[in-house]
């Protein structure tokens, strides 16, 4: 089932109408804002557990079960919601949209949810190179004060709430909940250990909830539509609707949002017109931005795209970036960039990270010419077991899972480069580097 | 990538504008007592808007503001990747070259980058223009692109070819105006190229949606199960 126009969250995703607040208003944005705040934080957080909404920033935790874990009564700490919208994930580009085009359902998401986990304060915090998306942010909020939105009584809720934009300046670590609460105090984002949670002791040392963009900017929506009707989408655990963002080798890239659970070759054929020459000319997929693992095309053909199907294939939904690569693809090279990214993204904290991205990076770029051995393949997939689980924060199994996936799918091809490599230099460069 | 050593040649000393100034104290009042500290990412970003680069200077003059100890103003200016450490060309231009944008022919960017420009990392002899391959800049459906961040601006340029890029690079030394965005004219934003496959439904527009709402769902209480 295709989801239609009627049903769509962010319906001024392209940009083709105005994002300031009277015609986000006349799109459904604000509309009985009071009255859902007035049915109690309690309420508020059923709701949004019984839609099944499950976040939307790659980890895919259920948001209501999140925002249950905050304190019941605020004591002598304030309450902080930080709404994380450092999108940094290569193939990402989801966000952007919402901050930009549809500012309105994002800010009252920050009233609601702030007031379901009495916050009377929140951040937004936007990557530092998304300026004009800042901007048109905070020109949102600006129109929201003013028209008593936002701040004391938002919104006649009897609910005095402050929202404020914070930026970072390019770094992807930044996107890793501890690391952005780092960053927000003023300091390098490097992850903090958990134990204590953020929603025991985050931004300030005061009980702080992370979500991301989507997680936040859909909640309004789905308390005007009931949470019934979010649960009309997907298979059960994985409900509702999401953003999409494919690039890469099709024949129109875009993002475009669709019921979650659709099948993958539904949704580039529909919206994106199909791979670049066709589907049997299909490589591989990465299914949901570049720290999963990459699909063959034999499991793209009838995969589902929802948070347990891509888990079964030992791949993730993660933020639902699909990166499509045709037949024309170096492979290799295609994830020794993706290596690169790590490396240069580590945050330098723990070692396994900090040493194992760049030599991943490193060993894949040989392979990539052919100038390695067979026996290296191993290593490397050893190497990149040693990292992954091994690191303070996720950024280390994100790093390991690519190359994982590509020894997983594409071994043979690594292996045939070599061989070739070989054969190209014939006995004399082989002894040479037996000789090493 | 961007070098994290700051330049050789550092101006003595590092003032805000009247603008920044009070910029910067209405800034402050975002944070709760104790916590200027946050502000310090914000500063140097304006610093660098006010001067085109994050002198040591600059780095000092914040931390006496924010009474952190320079040390700490110094590890994050060398931490994040946006400072410029050193001076960049007017138009700086960031080329993303992670895989999304690699895919979509970041490579052929990068060499007319070259050619028009230099070597990455230098300024042009006019001083107009510099460049460097970044990682992803977060607007992979409009692949490949670049930023271009001038003292007053940071805009997206995407959808690019070797020849637009090799264009708007000439219009912007020339002076000329390029309009940021996608530069697919059968593209608005992230939408796909043409005609578009959702989101042409007129009631979604029309008002219909700001009636007030007749009922709150679920808003009855749960009736206890017999």
């Amino acid at each position: 089932m295709m989801l239609e126009d009627k049903d769509r969250i962010f319906t001024n995703l392209y940009g083709l109408h105005d994002w300031r607040l009277e015609e986000a208003k006349k799109r459904g944005a604000w509309n009985g804002t009071a009255d859902f705040i007035r049915m109690g934080p309690d309420w508020l957080i059923q709701q949004i557990k019984d839609s099944g909404l499950r976040g939307r920033g790659g980890a895919g935790f259920p948001t209501g079960l999140k925002w249950s874990f905050m304190p019941k009564e605020v004591g002598e700490r304030p309450h902080y919601l930080v709404v994380n919208a450092d999108e940094s994930e290569p193939g990402t580009c989801k966000d952007r949209e919402m901050m930009r085009h549809d500012p309105h359902l994002l800010i009252e998401g920050c009233l609601i949810a702030s007031f379901a986990m009495k916050a009377s304060a929140c951040y937004i915090y936007v990557r530092g190179e998304y300026v004009d998306e800042r901007n048109n942010l905070q020109g949102a909020i600006d129109e929201a004060y003013a028209a008593g939105l936002l701040g004391k009584n938002a919104a006649g809720s009897g609910w005095d709430f402050d929202l404020y934009v914070h930026h970072g300046a390019g770094a992807y670590i930044c996107g890793e909940e501890t690391a952005l609460l780092e960053s927000l105090e003023g300091k390098k984002g490097q992850p903090r250990l958990k134990p204590p949670f953020p929603a025991g002791a985050g931004l300030y040392g005061c009980p702080t909830t992370v979500n991301n963009v989507e997680s936040i900017a859909v909640v309004p929506t789905i308390l005007r539509r009931g949470s019934g009707w979010f649960q009309k989408f997907g298979r059960d655990n994985n409900k509702g609707t999401k953003v999409f963002c494919i690039s890469g080798h099709v024949e129109r890239p875009c993002n475009v949002e669709e019921a979650m659970s659709i099948p993958l070759r539904q949704l580039i054929d529909t919206h994106c017109g199909g791979v670049r020459g066709g589907w049997d000319n299909l490589k591989a997929v990465i299914p949901g931005g570049s720290s999963v693992p990459l699909l063959p095309r034999e499991i793209c053909d009838d995969v589902l795209m929802d948070f347990d199907a891509l888990k079964d294939v030992r791949s993730g939904l993660g933020t639902a970036a699909v990166i499509v690569m045709d037949k024309s693809t170096d492979i290799v090279r295609a994830i020794a960039r993706i290596s690169y990214f790590y490396k240069h993204e580590s945050c330098g904290q723990c070692t396994p990270c900090r040493e194992g991205t760049g030599w991943m990076w490193r060993v894949l770029e040989r392979m990539a010419t052919g100038d390695s051995t067979t026996e290296e393949i191993d290593k490397l997939l050893e190497v990149s077991t040693q990292i992954e689980g091994h690191t303070i924060c996720a950024l280390g199994d994100a790093a390991a899972w690519p190359v994982q996936g590509l020894i997983r799918h594409f071994r043979h091809e690594i292996e045939e480069r070599i061989n070739d490599y070989r054969a190209d230099r014939g006995a004399v460069a082989m002894a040479s580097v037996a000789a090493e | 990538m961007a070098s994290r050593k700051p330049a050789k040649d550092q101006p003595a000393s590092f003032d805000w504008s009247a603008e920044n100034q009070s910029w910067c104290d209405s800034q402050i009042q975002k944070y709760p007592d104790g916590r200027e500290n946050s502000c310090v990412i914000p500063f140097l970003w304006r610093g660098q808007k006010q001067e085109g680069w994050v002198s040591i200077a600059m780095m000092e003059a914040i931390a006496r503001q924010l009474a952190m100890p320079y040390i700490r103003v110094y590890e994050v200016a060398t931490f994040y990747t946006m400072f410029n450490l050193a001076p960049v060309g007017a138009f700086y231009v960031q080329l993303c070259g992670t895989t999304p944008c690699m895919l979509r022919g970041a490579h052929d960017l990068r060499e007319v980058a070259k050619k028009v420009i230099g070597p990455e990392n230098h300024i042009s002899d006019d001083g107009k223009l510099s460049w460097l391959e970044v990682e992803c800049l977060g607007a992979c459906c409009n692949a490949p692109m670049v930023q271009i961040s001038t003292n007053d601006s940071d805009h997206y340029y995407e959808d690019l070819t070797p020849e637009k890029f090799e264009d708007l690079l000439g219009k912007l030394r020339r002076g000329e105006e390029v309009k940021p965005g996608t530069q697919n004219a059968q593209r608005h934003t992230s939408d796909p190229e043409g005609d578009n496959t959702t989101l042409n439904d007129s009631s979604l527009y029309d008002g219909s949606r700001a009636q007030p709402l007749k009922e709150i769902p679920n808003a009855a209480p749960a009736t206890p199960a017999e």
